[in-house]
């Protein structure tokens, strides 16, 4: 018996520094967390892991179709398919992330209300168990790099960056949005707006410059902006601007901080009201 | 030597979802104020008088409680006694509102068994995960593996997703994980009452080994003869506060004792002041009367096997429909044997009504085993379930009758059904070989 050890547990109330040395301590269950949500997440499905790359590849021949072909949207350089698959992959990740963190507490209520550990291990295990599908995507993205005979830059050396700043934008949100959800449930019909209107006021489907300048302060304001610029600048060597990708990322980098602390004020009453 | 919990005036307060509603107010005030909410929220007017009173409700009351390495402790009460709102404190799942709790040896805490399971994993999956959850390291579950998979005897299985086990095989599973923890403190919540009589019977060996290995164990349990059998000490809680602190028989006369004094008895039982009430809505129960055979009023006991009616008197401030009301029978250990809910009923009451309803229940044949019953009483409304209700509102005490016809009296289960025994010819019938073999032995 260790006699050193001891813990108390007193009221808590109000914001909550982050406890890092438990998170630490309990490191191995975010492990199984994310191990288990991407084991579950194509069981008993026909196609299984394919899906992690069907739905950047169909939701990019459908953009191509309607945005480029009938609507005459241009790339900024790279052909128009290749452009929008660097785009959709990101956004993909992001809105599925999103959508799966922002109920992930609801789906765990079992575990919220009958066990103990770090609580924000629900939403990002869920966000976490996503990257793996984008590694997937990327995967396919080098194909269609070699179908299209599209040389690779020294650029692709960001990519990690990036794919970090992804990771933080879309955990970030859904660290906010899982607090919030459990109170009100509202939240479940927000997020599919915020998905859908997300895609439009990204650079997902059209290159920033299509955007006036006088609304390009929307980029800078839009964490996934930097990132999806950022995994074109990285796959395909197509021109940023690293002022917009900076204020960018340093909006995502805020928003996970935001996120923490919100998460961590609000997660005292999980239990109580879920 | 310091204790190895110290638990020190602990309270806590829970805000229940529904607002509270003054005796005074008509359904229709609260549908326009429900409506004008979101209105009110925009204009900022909703401070002042018309803020609404939270139901504030304290679920735990000041305990204190010292508990010295190796005790195993059982906690008892009542439904709602606030023992499961401990537990949670102590796991830390939820926080308590004032005092403070001191650990000194780290706690593992079983509120329910399989916490975490996910149907499409596999057994050994399971294991792993639901290991993790209760805060094993991988290294520690790799160690204990084949000892979880021998104690839940599912090693043919172990590559099938859970989905298709059993329920006991998943029972077995999920305990058997969570009996293979190692904390210094365990703390065990009624999960015993899953799982068939001889794998509870295991389980509750397990506990004992695992007491009798010098480790401490809080054990919440409304079965008083495992209590009894497992715990050196117990203490009674009762509303959010320790009533009784001490031997485990001792305190399981008390709480035995406790039961019998706040329930209503006798032919009629008014119900302004009996057994503990939560009107969420509003007080709408008023009154119930009982009866058995031949419209007689119910005074003292009921004979196993007669009628049984109850008429549930209550209030309905505005005209509605769709309405339920419901009886629970509770046996003295708090378990509930029998629902009788008019939700059940196939020739509902349809139409609105309004004002003083009396609602009857008929049990043509009551045959729960002699003994004492609480009854839970409660109303259900279209929008609101548990709109009121009321735990322990009365007791009916079961008689011994000639129930079978044959003057002798049952002795074991929780109930009577009528049955027959009686030869069938087999189908290699040797009638006299078999009378001479009978003879002959």
């Amino acid at each position: 018996m260790s006699a050193a050890f001891e813990l108390r547990i007193r009221p808590r109330r109000g914001w909550q520094a982050v406890d890092f040395r438990e998170i630490i301590l309990y490191r191995e269950l975010l492990g199984f967390l994310v191990w288990r949500d991407v084991k579950i997440r194509y069981r008993q499905t026909l196609l299984g892991g394919m899906w992690a790359i069907l739905q950047p590849l169909i939701a990019m021949l459908i953009f191509s179709f309607i945005f480029n072909r009938m609507a005459h949207v241009q790339s900024d350089g790279p052909p128009y398919k290749l452009f929008a698959y660097a785009g959709v992959a990101p956004w993909t990740f992001f809105s599925t992330a999103v959508t799966l963190s922002s109920n992930s507490l609801l789906t765990n209520q079992q575990m919220v209300s009958k066990v103990y550990f770090p609580r924000i291990f629900i939403p990002i295990g869920a966000v976490g168990a996503l990257l793996v599908d984008l590694l997937f995507s990327l995967g396919l993205c080098g194909v269609l790099l070699l179908i299209y005979r599209w040389p690779l830059t020294a650029a692709i050396a960001w990519l990690p960056v990036f794919i970090l700043a992804a990771f933080l934008a879309a955990a970030g949100t859904g660290l906010i949005l899982s607090a919030l959800n459990v109170s009100f449930r509202d939240i479940k019909y927000v997020v599919p707006f915020i998905v859908q209107m997300g895609l439009f006021i990204t650079p997902v489907i059209y290159p920033p410059t299509y955007l006036p300048q006088r609304f390009q302060f929307l980029l800078q304001l839009n964490p996934m902006a930097g990132v999806v610029i950022g995994f074109r600048h990285a796959l395909l060597g197509t021109p940023a601007s690293w002022a917009l990708i900076g204020d960018s990322l340093g909006v995502s980098v805020l928003l996970f901080i935001f996120g923490l602390l919100i998460f961590r004020r609000m997660e005292n009453r999980f239990a109580d009201i879920i | 030597m310091k204790p190895i919990v110290e638990i020190r005036n602990i309270s806590k307060q829970y805000r229940l979802g529904g607002k509270r509603i003054r005796k005074t107010e008509t359904f229709r005030e609260l549908l326009q104020r429900a409506a004008t909410a979101p209105f009110r929220a925009m204009t900022g007017k909703n401070g002042g008088p018309t803020k609404e009173q939270l139901y504030e409700f304290w679920a735990l009351d000041g305990v204190s409680l010292n508990i010295n390495q190796g005790d195993v402790l059982g906690i008892i009460g009542r439904n709602g006694a606030g023992k499961s709102t401990l537990l949670k404190i102590l796991s830390r799942i939820t926080s308590p509102t004032q005092g403070e709790i001191v650990l000194r040896g780290r706690l593992a805490s079983l509120l329910e068994v399989g916490t975490g399971f996910h149907p499409e994993l596999t057994g050994r999956e399971n294991i792993y995960l639901n290991g993790a959850i209760l805060g094993m390291r991988k290294a520690e579950i790799d160690r204990r593996f084949d000892e979880i998979v021998a104690f839940a005897e599912v090693d043919k299985f172990l590559d099938t997703p859970v989905k298709f086990y059993s329920s006991g095989m998943y029972v077995r599973l999920a305990f058997a994980v969570a009996a293979h923890l190692n904390p210094e403190i365990l703390v065990v919540d009624e999960v015993l009452a899953v799982g068939d009589l001889s794998f509870q019977k295991k389980c509750l060996g397990k506990m004992g080994e695992v007491s009798r290995g010098g480790r401490t164990v809080l054990f919440v349990s409304h079965n008083m003869a495992a209590v009894e059998n497992l715990c050196t000490r117990a203490v009674v809680l009762n509303h959010g506060r320790l009533r009784f602190d001490g031997g485990s028989k001792e305190a399981i006369q008390f709480y035995l004792n406790s039961l019998s004094d706040r329930s209503g008895s006798g032919h009629v039982v008014e119900l302004q002041d009996v057994g503990v009430r939560h009107s969420p809505v509003a007080p709408l129960l008023k009154r119930l009367e009982f009866f058995t055979d031949n419209e007689e009023p119910l005074a003292e006991g009921l004979l196993v096997g007669s009628r049984l009616k109850v008429k549930v008197h209550f209030d309905l401030p505005q005209p509605m429909s769709g309405f339920h009301a419901g009886l629970g029978f509770n046996n003295s250990y708090g378990q509930r044997i029998f629902t009788a809910h008019s939700f059940f009923e196939p020739n509902p009451p349809d139409g609105e009504y309004v004002g003083s309803q009396v609602f009857c229940c008929e049990i043509p044949s009551f045959t729960l085993m002699p003994g004492e019953y609480t009854i839970k009483v409660w109303i259900d409304l279209r929008n609101a379930a548990d709109a009121d209700a009321i735990e322990e509102a009365a007791k009916i005490t079961v008689l011994e009758s000639d129930f079978y016809g044959t003057g002798r009296v049952p002795w074991a289960g929780v109930l009577v059904l009528k049955h027959r025994w009686y030869l069938e010819p087999a189908a290699d019938a040797q009638p006299t070989l078999s009378r001479q073999t009978s003879t002959l032995i």
